[in-house]
């Protein structure tokens, strides 16, 4: 299979500039300046990259959507918050293949006439932090970055930005505010950050996998990424799969990979021969899926389907024995210390999951008490600003329906069936 | 011009009007707590979902404006749950302490869920996220952690009002709580509006606090007397004490704010009050009857001017009365006395200080009303103490508490020249304590009428009890003044005496109390 961002991440020397440009980094870049800007942006719509963030938006439409004029200046927010539980992908660029991400951006700001742009990188990402720093410095001592970059007349200042450490900031709007020196609570929308955002100027906000794949939509065609893809979805996905499987780890994966394969084949089944119970396919938000549902094609709209998502692509192998009530205690823990505060529904409703899910666990459950928990969900999804609130009640939700009886056996015994599971 | 419906009421609106600002034009009240009329919208507190034909989700109507043959529901069952759902959310946490809360009865919590909740609750009570209650944060204020619904008003307010940002928000979740920064506590003029804006009991005033059950107050729409802004307020009572102002809202004046220190004006109507007339004879005071203390008042005027000359009488008016009350004093001295001695002044002690926001450093509520009305201030003022100081003046008509910026002392060593004076207010102070006849009058709360303010808007309060103990409304009290001078004015009110003044005074020709309304008129210039 022909990769996009793996090819040469094993190569410890593809870290640093000398080894990027040696393996051709750079060379998309300067193919990029002798182009015309829209035959730039044509390519990436041809290639139909969908945003690798989790949401799946057509990278090529969401450029689109900053203003025809450029009588303000624009801005690029890199998102490398990725906080998604589950999710790892991002990292292995950064850490591997920093130059495949500052050449990415290079070449979207220069086809979007952006003079500077920020990564936003998670303030956990302390060792990717430091090597992403030095690859921006490498770029601009080589002249890929900075004043006339590559002689072309076009200047562009990359920033990297690190952020405290919430979840919450990892949603745009967010990333954005957290930019600014302001609380990370997501933004009211409209206007959308294409119109007003960073410093209140026009901004295009995208996953740091999105923009790694610029260089390699430039140098090789649009039309030969989409090839990669499936129709909807064009191109590679990096595939994180962590749990107790044989090989975890992230993959490059094509876009028509069953899931099944991915936990199986790629990652080697699980550890022992243990019998699987349960996945969650695309980072701790998306709905899980029973072992009898993974016989499906890891893409965005096969995943849909089935009523669950690919989201981050971070799939979380729950074998057999784990007490499913305790897994979604833990991840409520997760959103009710993540929730920002600002809405409502999910300030509160967060923390309720946290405590019913906690004291069914602890055999303190109530009769009710799984009703109420759809009843809350009910009332939190599609209720809020951003979708954390959605983030914590879809988990919650699919638990319960694809695992009800550990449920109420929690209820009914009074203790859980499960004792120590982790 | 956009149309839409909303539960089938047709309605049109202008360009940019929101879902919730149109339900409002047809008489659809949709529920709302970060939604203030005066701030930014925030679309936080999620209760006013509402459906709207061709979106999935419930739509926040305080962030959604209106299009072009939008449909509109407040009323399905969908948005019911939905409001109900998040009223619920807001109250797990609530400590339910409404027996001792100073909001209890103007409560957006209480309300609501007398409308949309009355649902047992379904939170354990245990499991209730305590926070800290009764911190004093400074200014006017004191914040109860416990009752905040975190809807982000007075964070808004802060910012985008008074520019200090006191407050914000800390912490994260349901751990989210409003607070000051360490040391910092509220640093502006504005304070007291925040205990209007917070929509629950989470910030009240310290004033206020446990001194009334709002419900047992009556309202009456008045205007600040606390300088020449003439903010628009409401002056809530009981019986004959005032307990509180609220700003009323007049986008031309004040918007939706008032200052601190008008905040607390409202103490001059309780406090320090002359009740009955007296005299003062021989250094000590006496009783007297309204029978007898006006002819006598008018007596010694008359006296005065027919032994030593019009010019031996002076009248000081005051810029706390109303423009009705000036223009009866004006003709008083004019027609009755004869005399070129009236003048007013601004100056108060301690006065001058202001700021960009409402503040001015005039005083008084109606300094531009008595200058329209031809009362001199100024050197006018600076003249008539001069002669006040050389003894020229015999008898003197001095209207309120204060002589302009002089101390006590100084105020007792000027007035110790004048033989007779005669003083109309309505508190006691240094003027009260110099005077040979003491005149009590009604005070803001008691009596109607109309200030003019520093940019020439003429703007109406209203009476919202009888003057207290034997006080005495002004304008009936000087038309028995100017009676027993020898007139025959039949006034009855002030809005006869607004009418008279709108015929002769150029500024005011042509407006009555209907024209000047709700929301005052501009005086000619």
């Amino acid at each position: 299979m022909e990769t996009v961002l793996t090819t040469h991440l094993a190569d410890d020397r593809y870290r640093r500039i000398d080894g990027y440009r040696g393996s051709g980094g750079y060379e998309a870049l300067r193919k990029a300046v002798s182009m015309p800007r829209e035959s730039i942006v044509e390519e990436v719509r041809k290639a139909n990259l969908r945003g690798r963030g989790g949401a799946g938006f057509p990278a090529g439409v969401k450029w689109g959507f900053l203003p025809k004029d450029f009588s303000r200046p624009r801005v690029l927010v890199v998102n490398a918050d990725e906080g998604e539980p589950g999710t790892f992908k991002d990292r292995l660029i950064l850490t591997r293949g920093p130059h495949l991400l500052v050449e990415g951006i290079a070449i979207t700001c220069y086809a979007l006439a952006i003079h500077s742009a920020y990564i936003y990188i998670r303030g956990e990402y302390v060792l990717e932090a430091r090597i992403l720093e030095e690859a921006v410095a490498e770029a601009y001592a080589a002249g890929f970055l900075g004043k006339d970059l590559l002689g072309s007349g076009f200047d562009l200042d990359v920033t990297v930005h690190r952020g405290a450490g919430a979840y919450i900031c990892g949603e745009e709007t967010s990333t954005i505010n957290s930019l600014e020196g302001k609380r990370g609570w997501p933004r009211l929308k409209p206007p959308f950050p294409a119109s007003v955002g960073a410093f209140g100027l026009p901004t295009l906000v995208n996953n740091v996998e999105t923009l790694a794949d610029v260089p390699w939509i430039v140098a090789n065609g649009g039309e030969r990424f989409a090839a990669l893809g499936c129709e909807k979805n064009g191109g590679t996905r990096l595939v994180g799969v962590s749990g107790p499987v044989e090989r975890p780890g992230v993959y490059e994966l094509p876009a028509n990979v069953n899931l099944r394969d991915v936990i199986y084949d790629i990652a080697g089944g699980l550890r022992g021969g243990k019998p699987l119970k349960a996945v969650i396919p695309g980072g701790s938000s998306t709905p899980v899926l029973r072992a009898e549902e993974i016989d499906v094609t890891f893409d965005i709209e096969s995943m849909a389907k089935i009523g669950t998502m690919a989201g981050t692509s971070g799939v979380i192998v729950i074998p057999e024995g784990t007490c499913m009530v305790r897994a979604l205690s833990v991840l409520m823990n997760f959103y009710a210390h993540e929730s920002c505060g600002q809405c409502s529904p999910c300030r509160e409703g967060t923390g309720w999951l946290r405590k019913i899910t906690g004291r069914i666990e602890a055999g303190e459950g109530r009769p009710g008490d799984v009703e109420l928990i759809l009843d809350l969900c009910d009332n939190m999804m599609g209720r809020t600003i951003c979708a954390l609130a959605d983030a914590a009640a879809m988990p919650a939700q699919s638990f319960i329906w694809k695992f009800r009886e550990e449920f109420d056996r929690h209820i009914a015994e009074r203790k859980c069936p499960f004792g120590n599971s982790f | 011009m956009p149309n839409l419906t909303i539960d089938g009421l047709a309605v049109g609106v202008p360009e940019g009007t929101t879902i919730l600002a149109a339900a409002k034009q047809v008489g659809i009240h949709i529920p709302h707590y970060c939604y203030h009329t005066h701030l930014s919208i925030a679309g936080n507190c999620r209760m006013c979902l509402v459906e709207v034909e061709k979106f999935p989700k419930l739509q926040t109507a305080c962030s959604t404006v209106v299009t072009e043959g939008m449909v509109v529901r407040t009323d399905t069952e969908k948005v019911r749950k939905a409001v109900t759902g998040v009223l619920e959310f807001l109250l797990i946490h609530h400590p339910i302490d409404c027996p001792i809360c100073d909001q209890a009865g103007e409560c957006g919590l209480q309300d609501y869920y007398m409308v949309y909740g009355l649902h047992r609750s379904r939170y354990a009570l245990e499991d209730k996220v305590h926070k800290k209650k009764v911190q004093d944060i400074g200014g006017q204020i004191v914040l109860d952690a416990e009752r905040c619904i975190l809807c982000s008003r007075c964070v808004r307010f802060l910012d985008e009002v008074t520019g200090t940002r006191e407050l914000n928000f800390f912490q994260r979740g349901d751990h989210s709580e409003i607070s000051i920064f360490p040391g910092r506590p509220l640093d502006n003029n504005y304070t007291g509006n925040l205990a209007d804006i917070c929509p629950v009991g989470a910030l009240t005033s310290k004033d206020f606090r446990f001194k009334c059950r709002v419900w047992l107050l009556k309202g009456v729409e008045s205007i600040c007397t606390g300088c020449a802004r003439g903010c628009n307020i409401a002056a809530h009572f009981k019986g004959d004490i005032l307990y509180r102002y609220k700003p009323r809202v007049n986008d031309a004046v004040n918007r939706a704010w008032m200052c601190d220190f008008g905040r607390l004006e409202y103490k001059k109507a309780n406090d320090a009050r002359l009740l009955a007339p007296f005299v003062r004879e021989g250094g000590r005071e006496k009783s007297a009857s309204w029978g007898a203390i006006v002819p006598q008042v008018a007596l010694e005027l008359s006296r005065a001017v027919e032994r030593e000359g019009a010019d031996a009488v002076a009248v000081i008016a005051s810029p706390q009365s109303s423009n009705e009350e000036l223009y009866l004093v004006r003709r008083i001295a004019a027609d009755r006395l004869g005399t070129k001695n009236l003048a007013f002044t601004h100056r108060t002690p301690g006065d001058g200080f202001s700021d960009d926001l409402l503040v001015l450093a005039d005083k008084n509520p109606n300094s531009r009303g008595a200058k329209l009305l031809g009362i001199p201030d100024g050197e006018a003022f600076d003249a008539l103490i001069g002669k006040i100081a050389a003894g020229r003046i015999r008898a003197l008509l001095l209207f309120g508490n204060v002589l302009g910026a002089f101390t006590e002392g100084e105020t007792a060593g000027l007035l110790s020249k004048v033989p007779f004076i005669a003083q109309v207010g309505t508190n006691t102070g240094p003027v009260s304590k110099a005077a040979h006849a003491v005149l009590p009058s009604a005070s803001f709360a008691e009596r109607g009428g109309t200030f003019t303010n520093h940019a020439g808007r003429v703007q109406r309060f209203h009476a919202g009890f009888p003057p207290r103990g034997k006080a005495k409304n002004v304008i009936e009290l000087l038309c028995d003044l100017a009676n027993g001078l020898g007139a025959d004015w039949t006034f009855t009110g002030e809005r006869s005496v607004f009418r008279a003044l709108s015929e002769t005074e150029t500024p005011f020709r042509g407006m009555t109390y209907e024209s000047v309304g709700a929301f005052g008129q501009e005086a000619a210039r």
